[in-house]
């Protein structure tokens, strides 16, 4: 186990670097500039905006640069932001926590809503529950998320004026008021992201459990005399949510690459806007140390997926 | 009216035997507009109203507003004015900054920091042009309660022309030098005669930083100066805390050196998200105090307006959205290099296709269907502030003349009703970034084109592309490897000086200054070239004036630009609140006067 956990670590090393050397060249080869508002205004002269780049190094080859980036990241340097002349780690560690509270939130609103829904509907298929449950997971993962959060707003926020459209982050409140105004602003975009993944993961657990309730084990277990919610609970969904944890697994690096568009709509200073106004603004380090991170933790729970696999169903092995 | 009749009267007004409007009705007689007068009448040392500027302030006491909330659709990422990139960044860092002066909505200074403007009578303006002397206030303190003084002024000046800095302020710092008189006085000494001295130390490039905070970090080392996010200044507000990209927060400085001065305890500039739902959470929902630069349609600006919670402002400025006729040739090739400056565009340089091009544009219309309140039409690429607008433009929207100047001119319709000439066929490439209303434009020109037997090709870049200095890419604006193109270019001062300088024939943008010369359509007339060099020297407000109208009426005149609307500073507030905007500075440039009326 210990060695195979090794083994693929070692294994990350060469990916990463790879994904590393891609992002780089993309980001390298594509067009535009971060000093692009210089261009158009007459009162900065060009020279300005020549030694700018000179001094980010903008103008070195772009293996040397390659190479400059990447002795910095081992030193534990992820760069400095062309835009906010501060290093990138400050600005990532600012977004951090805003995203994981949105966006967990999210995905535990997902799961909440996924996990008894999906195995309501399969214990009884074809059910007026199931038939409602099905359509309505249909509509929510067919609605993209910038058209339901703009859905939300103009319901919520303009035609009953409930609650506020703007994200804040700090909030003029003590106690318990400082709490609710919170819990009010992330109510739209905390719903709109987990009904999304909800709809999503509600199909996907009731075909999960579908597959378990018909084998025979099952069979055995109610012949038994055992109640129906001990099949259930015990038999049935442990075993049924092994694809699905594997599932989530995979999803747990979105949650630090936050949501972009859900993020933009309701102007959450998230990682995912941090990513999307690097981009606009040519940002590079900081789009190439949002999206590095990003890769790391996709492999990184890669792996992690692979060992809670191993360790729910003692049948897979590591060789 | 001659010189000596014009003497007369500004005297008269001297000695008040002549009210100013009465002047100004004279004047306006002999066709020089209300700014031109008051300009002609500051220079026979009668100084101008300057409370006319500015509307009156009402508070009488310094705070008591609450809480003021300002939304940016674009989010400032950092709070040093000499590394400001753009405007959301220079209007943050002005919470905090102050400079001597700023630039008023009609065009003239106020001063801030400056104990006056200077000028010819107070000894301020030396008579040659060739310095000028600021008086610093005296009872201005910095948020951590140290003087500000001239010291202070000579640093920035420093700081602000070393290149390892890298300032974006530079240009306006490089070609002068400053000197301390005494404490509160410095001297901006000009190696010519400079009719444009209000450059260093006024309005977005004239914030002062603190000596005291960043005299350690004045070199290579810029970048690391703390206060570069916790800026210590002299305004109204000093700082409270700044997420780069989202919020910025201030609170009201009780030591401001003005009094009732400011009228909020406490302000934020929200960032990020989008124009329309900017404009919804003020207009509509009423969140937001204001909203800055609303690039939306005005049609849904009115409709949001009608919920009638607040108003949208509308504030003219230099920006002017146009068409460009590329003077060289864009398909052949000389020395590596498209739209080479030694060949002439084949059918650009008739005179008659030019002439029928600018008739082409239907400017009225894109004026009402696409650009609404938000692009008024005009015929000058020059048009503001009022006393630099040339009355000798026309424009005309007319499909038969063009018709009848190319007929004329020989061009004959081919078998496909396409015009050519000697083997030239009027087929032309039209690029533009890719934005709703120049798309819109870009129809319009190209329908009214057709009609007129020129096949016209739309091509619309990605802005980031377009508008970059990227040498390897041939769709920038600067290579202009197209016959037309357009967009909207800035006027960032009062001063039409460096505005016009796109047309002079030493600024060409070609290969060997790396595609950034501002002469972008690539025209050139020595005619034009005299007027600006005399324009520089000019020392006459008056002919220094006319000089700019002849440059328009030049660049104009010679078709080679179109230009189509004006592009004023669009923005929303509650109705009851009170900003003082202006399109010749910073949204932020008089934050010290806002209030909310009750």
């Amino acid at each position: 186990m210990t060695q195979y956990v090794i083994r693929r670590l070692l294994i990350a090393v060469p990916s990463l670097l790879g994904i590393s050397v891609i992002l780089f060249t993309v980001l390298a080869l594509a067009p535009g500039d971060p000093f692009e508002e210089l261009a158009t205004n007459p009162a900065i002269p060009p020279e300005v905006r020549l030694q700018l780049r000179a001094s980010l190094g903008l103008d070195d080859p772009i293996h040397i640069r390659y190479f400059a980036w990447l002795t910095a990241m081992l030193r534990g340097e992820w760069g400095y932001s062309f835009v906010s002349r501060i290093d990138v780690d400050r600005l990532i560690l600012q977004r951090l926590p805003i995203t994981l509270i949105i966006i967990g939130s999210s995905q535990v609103v997902a799961l909440l809503i996924a996990l008894p829904v999906g195995v309501l509907a399969a214990t009884r298929p074809y059910s007026l529950f199931d038939k409602i449950a099905n359509t309505l997971a249909f509509v929510g993962f067919s609605l993209p998320t910038f058209f339901t959060g703009l859905l939300f707003i103009l319901f919520f926020s303009i035609y009953l004026d409930w609650l506020p459209f703007v994200y804040r982050t700090q909030i003029d409140a003590t106690g318990w008021r400082w709490f609710w105004e919170h819990v009010k602003q992330s109510i739209m975009p905390v719903l709109v992201l987990g009904l999304f993944q909800g709809a999503a993961w509600t199909r996907f657990v009731r075909s999960a459990v579908l597959d378990v309730i018909r084998l025979d084990y099952v069979t055995t277990a109610r012949s038994k005399g055992l109640p129906e919610r001990t099949v259930i609970t015990r038999h049935v969904v442990r075993n049924a949510l092994i694809p699905v944890v594997t599932l989530v697994a995979l999803q747990m690096p979105v949650v630090f690459g936050g949501a972009i568009v859900t993020e933009q709509i309701f102007r959450v200073p998230g990682i995912g806007s941090l990513l999307i106004s690097a981009i606009l603004s040519n940002d590079t380090p900081v789009i190439m140390a949002v999206t590095f991170v990003f890769a790391c933790l996709v492999v990184f729970f890669n792996l992690l997926a692979d060992v809670i696999y191993g360790w729910l169903d003692p049948r897979i092995s590591y060789r | 009216m001659n010189e000596q009749d014009l003497w007369r009267l500004m005297r008269r007004v001297r000695d008040g035997k002549m009210s100013r409007r009465a002047f100004a009705h004279r004047m306006a007689a002999f066709g020089i507009t209300a700014p031109m007068a008051t300009q002609i009448l500051a220079f026979a040392g009668v100084s101008p109203a300057s409370a006319q500027s500015v509307p009156a302030y009402k508070p009488t006491r310094a705070g008591g507003g609450g809480h003021l909330k300002i939304l940016y659709w674009q989010a400032s990422t950092l709070l040093n004015p000499h590394f400001a990139v753009g405007t959301t960044n220079q209007d943050a860092s002005r919470v905090f900054y102050e400079p001597l002066a700023g630039w008023a909505a009609d065009g003239t200074l106020v001063p801030i920091l400056a104990a006056e403007i200077p000028s010819i009578e107070n000894k301020g303006l030396a008579e040659d042009g060739r310095s000028v002397t600021w008086k610093l206030k005296r009872n201005v303190k910095w948020h951590d309660g140290q003087q500000f003084s001239a010291d202070d002024v000579i640093f920035n000046y420093e700081y602000a022309k070393n290149p390892q800095i890298a300032g974006t302020t530079s240009g306006s710092y490089r070609e002068v030098n400053v000197v301390k008189l005494d404490d509160f006085t410095v001297r901006v000494e000009f190696e010519r005669p400079t009719p444009f001295w209000a450059d260093a130390f006024v309005g977005a490039v004239g914030m002062m930083i603190p000596k005291h905070l960043f005299k350690d970090y004045a070199g290579a080392n810029a970048r690391e100066a703390p206060a570069n996010l916790r800026p210590v200044g002299t305004g109204a507000y000093r700082f409270a805390s700044f997420a780069p990209g989202d919020m910025l927060r201030g609170e009201r400085n009780p030591n401001y050196h003005l009094e009732n001065r400011p009228f909020f305890d406490s302000m934020e500039i929200k960032g990020g998200g989008d124009a329309v739902s900017a404009a919804r959470a003020v207009l509509q929902t009423g969140d937001y105090d204001y909203a800055w630069n609303l690039q939306v349609e005005d049609q849904t600006l009115q409709r949001l307006e009608a919920a009638g919670r607040g108003k949208v402002n509308i504030v003219e400025g230099g920006s002017v959205e146009f068409i460009q006729l590329n003077a060289t040739d864009p398909h052949r090739e000389v020395d590596g290099e498209r739209s080479h400056i030694s060949t002439q565009h084949p059918a650009f340089r008739d005179p008659a296709v030019r002439q029928a091009m600018a008739l082409l544009v239907d400017r009225q219309s894109i004026q009402n269907f696409i650009y609404g309140r938000t692009g008024p039409a005009t015929p000058n690429f020059l048009n503001a502030p009022p006393r630099f607008r040339s009355p000798n433009m026309k424009m005309e929207f007319s499909v038969e003349r063009a018709n009848q100047i190319l007929d004329q001119a020989g061009w004959a319709r081919g078998s496909d009703g396409i015009r050519q000439k000697d083997g030239v066929r009027l087929k032309f490439l039209y690029q533009t970034s890719i934005n709703a209303p120049r798309q819109r434009t870009q129809q319009i020109v190209q329908q009214a084109a057709r009609r007129a037997g020129i096949e016209i090709e739309l091509k619309s870049v990605v802005a980031s592309v377009f508008f970059s200095s990227d040498v390897a890419n041939p769709d920038t604006y600067g290579k202009f490897y197209a016959d037309m193109q357009m967009y909207t270019t800035t006027m960032p001062q009062a001063d039409p000086q460096r505005f016009m300088n796109q047309y002079t024939s030493w600024e060409v943008s070609q290969k060997a200054n790396s595609w950034q010369g501002r002469n972008i359509v690539r025209w050139r007339s020595d005619e034009y070239d005299r007027a600006y060099r005399e324009a520089e020297g000019e020392l006459d407000p008056v002919k220094r004036a006319a000089l700019f109208i002849r440059m328009n009426d030049l660049i104009v005149g010679s078709n080679h630009i179109i230009p189509i609307v004006q592009r004023p500073l669009v923005s929303a507030s509650l109705n009851n609140l009170r900003p003082v905007l202006s399109g010749w500075d910073t949204t932020m440039w008089l934050l010290r006067d806002w209030y909310r009326e009750t």
